[in-house]
Formats: structure tokens, C-alpha cells, sequence
């Protein structure tokens, strides 16, 4: 089918240059700046670039602080070696302490949501359930949630995607249908979407509905501000209020901090950071802490892959990168044995290329059947257990973040059942060859063979590399100071006009990808907020 | 049988990087010593330095073996591959950069080489034989440090190769769709 719209939403941010959008690039500073508003918000990802349109609308004016470049669709060239570098923490290659996660995350105006693969599920009911059971959140059930996840999906166009999917995703279907697992579409947050598949290095045609494109232009139309390549370094503070933000100005790079310095001046500090960007501003801030809960329980739904061949072309480079997905492995009482969801990534040359083991020839021969090869992935649901605690942020000497997430056997426990799931999947789809990603590249020819294989596979960090693209926790949301770091309302428990509206939020990982659950979040939350100022 | 071919090797470079592992550990720490005395500023951040240059220009035609180029398209492609490198390295972090200019330190300073790498000849005389050995052991080592540091090794030179479009026809991968402009 080919029902491309003739031409591609125009990008935004030209129209609005044009316009006097508040637009400044710190890396070009020629001198210090300070800067006053009602509201600064540090991060423009899910959280903060919901946030932003909220509190600009309702007349208050609000600075948003920006590690990453301004980078828009006349910029997106779908070019990996552009991509990453340019719209990725750590060129895409953030990793925890010990080198066994590899973490995807943005950092680029919008965040995530920019570079994300547009897989938006509202957040399990099971996993809300757990939070009000275990943790004690009260009025963040299902219905009360219901209204802003409503708002959000209208807002972002969130809605099922009545295309076909591409032959990778078909192959999940195929596979678990065979097998009797229930496979199910997934929505996302699309209008006018081509199909092309390249969501991951930036919407060249402005269909996905990331905050570059709808929360952020809205809330500079209000009149708000945008800073961008500014890393928050501290939020000052005297007694229970935060004064006053700084930030250090980076190189045009975006790496490297320049002597230039940005303070904002504000009523109100909102942490939109990331779930290991928030946590390591509080960190550096010196905020009270009496509890030691910063930082602490940081998720990531760690995530193994499977390789497959399958006879017939897959081209998974093409065409919507996520639209099935099975939640067969996900049992509805989280805190038992390690559940995952799997999905699949798109195939583009590169991720490809790191996430196969090994090198030379074999490497190279997996490399030349990419148009047949396809993948799937199981992400782990880390946080449920008591033997799931998630990871720590901490800051280094030079004040950047690091997580250290330590992977013991209850989640290799996880890992082994994922990795016999996706095989036989694959086999079930007709897979010809599956190949876990591991470091020991074993092959197998068919289902009895790998499930025999898989059993003995040593697990292990750096042996079944692990992967992440959902960094979630940190600064937990609750009623109970000694458990979490903000109230209800997400302002942090010992500082007045200090919020956090970011996926550090959640007690745990959610289970499903987070965006659209750190929107609604940030909806509810923002909008209380907006109305209390 | 794969697997029991690699489980015996890695039983027997278990033995020898416990002793390799032991040794390297204490010169690493010698090495971080004789930094720290040293501590000069990075010369300039767009320039490899020529030991890590040195490593990467021994290790890219093993770890692409397969995938480069034949004939006298090959030297081009190397060539090309390293500028990426050295561009991609540029565009880290500097607390990334650090931790690969540690690896470089270790690789570039003969006993450090000889004894953790186990690469006896300086890396531009290093035979191909014995570059491929030493990533084979850091790939199954027991040490996740050594696994770690193959793993840096792996993600720069194999994305630095298959970002670039020349690799892309081996592959059967056509490259982005054109988008008409609005």
C-alpha cells in the first residue's frame, strides 16, 4: 500500500524562528547569562515538555533548560552516524558502570520522545495496582489516571495503526500465534505517518508526535523560553525553598562544558531530567536527603535479543519500527519470578553491527543476511521483587551521572526464560538459524536443539550483553518520605517549590514502555501544579 | 560442538589470564601511578593519540575481516574507518574519553601490552595472528574488565564501519529512503 501524503508536516521550528520563538543556543554565549521566570524546568523529554506547554498556557512563564542541541526535521537525514552522536546521551552509547547495560536515551530538544520508537501503552493496571498495594499511592489507580491518559492520546494522537506491520513485527505475530501466545497491536503516537521506519534518528517528516513537535512549539508560542545545549548543574537552596538554577554552557559538540554560565532565577524548579539525569542534579545539588533515597531504585527494563534468519526478506530497516507485542510472558501478579514483553527493534546497520557478537568472518556473514535477519526483544520488568532493587546513580569527580546496575541471578533467571521464548518463536515464524546475542555466538538449527543449548548457556555480564531504553525510578513518588522522594504531587518532601516530573517518578518500572505513562503523569501532575500557582 | 570448542578455550585462557590477569592488574596500577605524577591535559581531542591510532589501524582489518573491502579498495576503507573512529571518539563524553585513554595507556605501553594484551611486538610489527589471539582472549575472558574493554573495542570500530554508505551494498542495504521536501 502506498497512501503517502504528498508532502510532510513542515518542521515547526521555522516558522517559529521567524515568529521570535525564545531561542537560545548556550553553546554560543559570548558572555555569562541570568535569567528569571515563574517556572525553569530542567529536561525536555516526556516529562518536561508536557510540563511546558501546561505551565505556559496557564500564563506563568516558564525557561526550559536543555542539555542536547535543537535539532528539528530539516536536520533528520536518517543517518545513523549522524543520529546518534548528534540526538543521543553518550553517542548512544551510555553505558552502567561496569560496562554490562548499553543504554539508549536521548538528549536532543524533546528527549526521548524524539528518538523513541513510538510504542505508547498506557501504564498496566497490574503495575498500578502493585504501587498502591506495596508503596501506598493513593489516587494514581487506573481511574483516576483514565482522564489524563485520554488527554495525552488526544493530544499526541496516540491510536491504533491500522497498517499493516512490517515483516519483522509480522514475524512476532506469526511465531506467537503458532505457539498460541497472545500477540496484540500496539497504538502509537502518530499523525500521517509514512511508514519509512526510521523513528530512531529523528522524524524526517514530522508525523511522530514527539514534544518537538507539539508541546514544546506550543509552549514557546506562549512566550516561554528554550535553552539548549545547557547541562543544570545545581539547583541553590536556603531552607525549605530552591533559589536559583545553574547551568553550565556546553561546547557545540555538546560534550565539554564551557566557562559560560546560565542562572535562572524562579518561583518554582521543576527536575524533567530523565531518570538519571533528575536523580544526579538532586544528587549535586545538595538537596536534603535524610533517607538516602535519591537515586535509589533506578530501572531500566533491561533487555536481551535473539537473532534470527528467516528465508524470506525481512528488511527490517523498514516501515514502523514497533507495532506488536505479547505480554503472554508478563504474569498479572508482578512480584513473582522475572516477566518481560517482547517486541522488536528496527534493524538499521549499526545497531545491528554492535548488538551481534564477535568479529571477523562470522560476524561479517550475519552482517550480509541483514535483509533476511530478524529480531526480537524481551524486556525484563525489573522492580517487583525484593531481589529486583534496580540500580544507584551516583555522580562521578567531574559531576556527570553514572548508574551502577548490578545483574544477579533473578534476572538471569529472567533472561534464560526470554531467550528459550524468543527462539522458539523464531523457529515458530520459520526461522532457518537463531542465534541468542551472546557473547559465545551459538546457532541453532531448530527449536529442540536450542532449547537444549539454551539450558547450559552460561549467563553472565558481558557474556549476554544487555541492552536498555527505558531508564525509569530514582526519585520515587509516595506519601512516605523514607521510601520516596517526592508527595503525591511530585514535589520533592523537603523542599517547597522543588518538583520532579520525569520517569524517575515510578516506584518501579512500569512494564511497557514509558512514555505515554510519563505523559500522563506529567499531565496530572502539571496541571495541579499549575493551578496551585 | 561449537560450544565445547569454545568452553575448552576458554578453560585454557582462564589459566594463563589468571597469571596475565594478576600481573596486568599491578602494572595497571603502576601505570595509573606514573599518570597521576603526569597528569598532562589531552594534547588535542580531534587527534587520536598514535598509540591509540596504532592499536586501532592493527585491530580494524581483524575485528572487519570479511567485511573490508578486497584488493586496493581496502587500504581507502581502512583509512576511512579510522577517521571515523577518531571522529566518533572525539564526540564522547570526556569521562568516556578517559576510560579509553586509560585502555590506550595499556595497550600502548610495552609491558602493560605484552603481558594483559599479550601482544609481544610493537602493534604496526604485531602479526595478524597474534592481534586476532588477543581479541579472541579479551572477548572470553573470565575478566569482565578485559570483556569490557573488547566490547568498547567492538562498538567503535563496528559502528564506525557500518555507518559508512560503502559498507552498506555488502549488506543489502539500500540506505535511507529520499523524502521530498515540503
Amino acid at each position: 500500500m502506498d497512501a503517502r501524503p504528498p508532502s510532510h508536516a513542515p518542521d515547526p521550528f521555522r516558522a517559529g524562528r521567524n515568529a521570535g520563538w525564545k531561542l537560545v543556543d548556550a553553546s554560543r554565549l559570548d558572555g555569562d547569562r541570568s535569567l528569571d521566570a515563574d517556572v525553569v524546568i530542567v529536561g525536555t523529554g516526556a516529562g518536561g515538555g508536557t510540563a511546558a506547554e501546561i505551565l505556559a498556557a496557564a500564563g506563568l512563564s516558564v525557561v526550559m533548560i536543555e542539555e542536547g542541541p535543537l535539532a528539528t526535521s530539516t536536520d533528520f537525514h536518517m543517518r545513523e552516524s549522524e543520529a546518534y552522536p548528534q540526538l543521543y546521551q553518550e553517542s548512544a552509547a551510555r553505558k552502567t558502570r561496569d560496562h554490562a547495560i548499553n543504554i539508549l536515551q536521548g538528549r536532543c530538544v524533546g528527549g526521548g520522545t524524539t528518538v523513541n520508537w513510538t510504542s505508547s501503552f498506557r501504564t498496566p493496571a497490574a503495575t498500578l495496582e502493585h504501587w498502591a498495594s506495596e508503596y501506598r499511592l493513593a489516587g494514581l489507580g487506573e481511574s483516576d489516571l483514565a482522564p489524563w491518559f485520554e488527554r495525552m492520546e488526544r493530544r499526541l494522537g496516540i491510536a491504533d495503526w491500522p497498517v499493516p506491520p512490517n515483516a519483522n513485527n509480522a514475524a512476532l505475530r506469526r511465531g506467537g500465534e503458532a505457539l498460541g501466545i497472545k500477540v496484540e497491536p500496539i497504538r502509537r503516537n502518530v499523525r500521517g505517518c509514512w511508514n519509512i521506519g526510521y523513528c530512531g534518528t529523528g522524524c524526517p517528516t514530522n508525523a511522530k508526535q514527539s514534544m518537538l513537535v507539539t508541546t514544546i512549539p506550543a509552549a514557546l508560542e506562549h512566550g516561554a523560553t528554550l535553552v539548549t545545549r545547557a547541562r543544570a548543574l545545581a539547583v541553590a537552596h536556603a531552607g525549605r525553598r530552591a533559589t536559583e538554577l545553574s547551568c553550565a554552557a556546553l561546547d557545540a559538540r555538546g560534550t565539554d562544558p564551557t566557562a559560560r554560565r546560565i542562572s535562572v532565577r524562579a518561583r518554582t524548579f521543576i527536575a524533567s531530567a530523565g531518570a538519571i539525569g533528575t536523580p544526579a542534579l538532586l544528587l549535586r545539588s545538595g538537596v536534603p536527603d535524610p533517607y538516602g533515597v535519591i537515586g535509589k531504585r533506578t530501572f531500566l527494563h533491561p533487555t536481551v535479543v535473539s537473532a534470527a534468519l528467516l528465508p524470506e526478506r525481512v528488511d527490517g530497516f523498514s516501515g514502523a519500527p514497533q507495532s506488536i507485542y505479547s505480554d503472554q510472558f508478563l504474569a498479572a501478579e508482578p512480584s513473582g519470578p522475572m516477566g518481560y514483553k517482547l517486541e522488536v527493534p528496527p534493524i538499521h546497520p549499526v545497531l545491528a553491527a554492535i548488538t551481534l557478537p564477535g568479529h571477523g568472518a562470522g560476524h561479517a556473514r550475519w552482517m550480509e543476511q541483514l535483509p533476511h535477519m530478524q529480531v526480537i526483544l524481551a524486556l525484563l520488568r525489573d522492580g517487583f521483587h525484593p531481589a529486583s532493587a534496580g540500580g544507584t546513580v551516583s555522580v562521578r569527580a567531574d559531576g556527570t551521572p553514572l548508574l551502577d546496575y548490578p545483574l544477579n541471578d533473578y534476572l538471569w533467571d529472567g533472561a534464560r526464560r526470554a531467550f528459550a521464548t524468543m527462539a522458539q518463536t523464531q523457529f515458530a515464524a520459520g526461522a532457518q538459524a537463531v542465534m541468542p546475542v551472546h557473547a559465545s555466538r551459538p546457532t541453532y538449527a531448530a527449536w529442540s536443539e536450542a532449547r537444549a543449548g539454551l539450558a547450559a548457556l552460561p549467563l553472565a555480564p558481558l557474556v549476554a550483553p544487555v541492552f536498555s531504553a527505558h531508564v525509569m525510578g530514582g526519585c520515587a513518588i509516595g506519601a512516605d518520605p523514607r521510601r520516596s522522594a517526592v508527595d503525591p504531587t511530585g514535589r520533592y518532601h523537603h523542599l517547597d517549590n522543588l518538583y520532579v516530573i520525569d520517569g524517575s517518578l515510578f516506584p518501579t518500572s512500569i512494564g511497557a514502555n514509558p512514555q505515554l505513562s510519563i505523559y500522563a503523569f506529567a499531565a496530572k501532575l502539571a496541571s495541579a501544579l499549575a493551578s496551585s500557582l | 560442538m561449537r560450544q565445547d570448542l569454545i568452553a575448552s578455550r576458554f578453560r585454557s585462557s582462564r589459566r594463563t589470564f589468571l597469571k596475565a590477569g594478576v600481573a596486568g592488574s599491578a602494572a595497571l596500577l603502576l601505570l595509573r601511578q606514573v599518570h597521576a605524577g603526569a597528569a598532562a591535559p589531552e594534547a588535542s581531542r580531534d587527534v587520536l593519540p598514535s598509540g591509540a591510532r596504532a592499536v586501532f589501524a592493527a585491530i580494524v582489518p581483524i575485528l572487519l575481516d570479511g567485511a573490508l573491502p578486497a584488493g586496493s579498495e581496502c587500504p581507502v576503507a581502512v583509512a576511512q574507518t579510522l577517521a571515523a573512529i577518531e571522529a566518533a571518539i572525539a564526540g564522547l563524553p570526556p569521562a568516556a574519553r578517559a576510560e579509553l585513554a586509560e585502555l590506550f595507556s595499556l595497550l600502548g605501553f610495552a609491558p602493560t601490552r605484552c603481558l594483559v594484551a599479550g601482544v609481544w611486538s610493537p602493534w604496526p610489527a604485531a602479526s595478524a595472528e597474534s592481534v586476532g589471539a588477543f581479541l579472541d582472549r579479551w572477548r572470553d575472558s573470565r575478566f569482565a574488565l578485559l570483556r569490557s574493554a573488547y566490547e568498547a573495542l567492538h562498538q567503535i570500530v563496528f559502528a564506525a564501519w557500518y555507518a559508512q554508505p560503502r559498507a552498506w551494498p555488502a549488506i543489502g542495504y539500500p540506505g535511507p529512503p529520499s523524502i521530498p521536501s515540503s
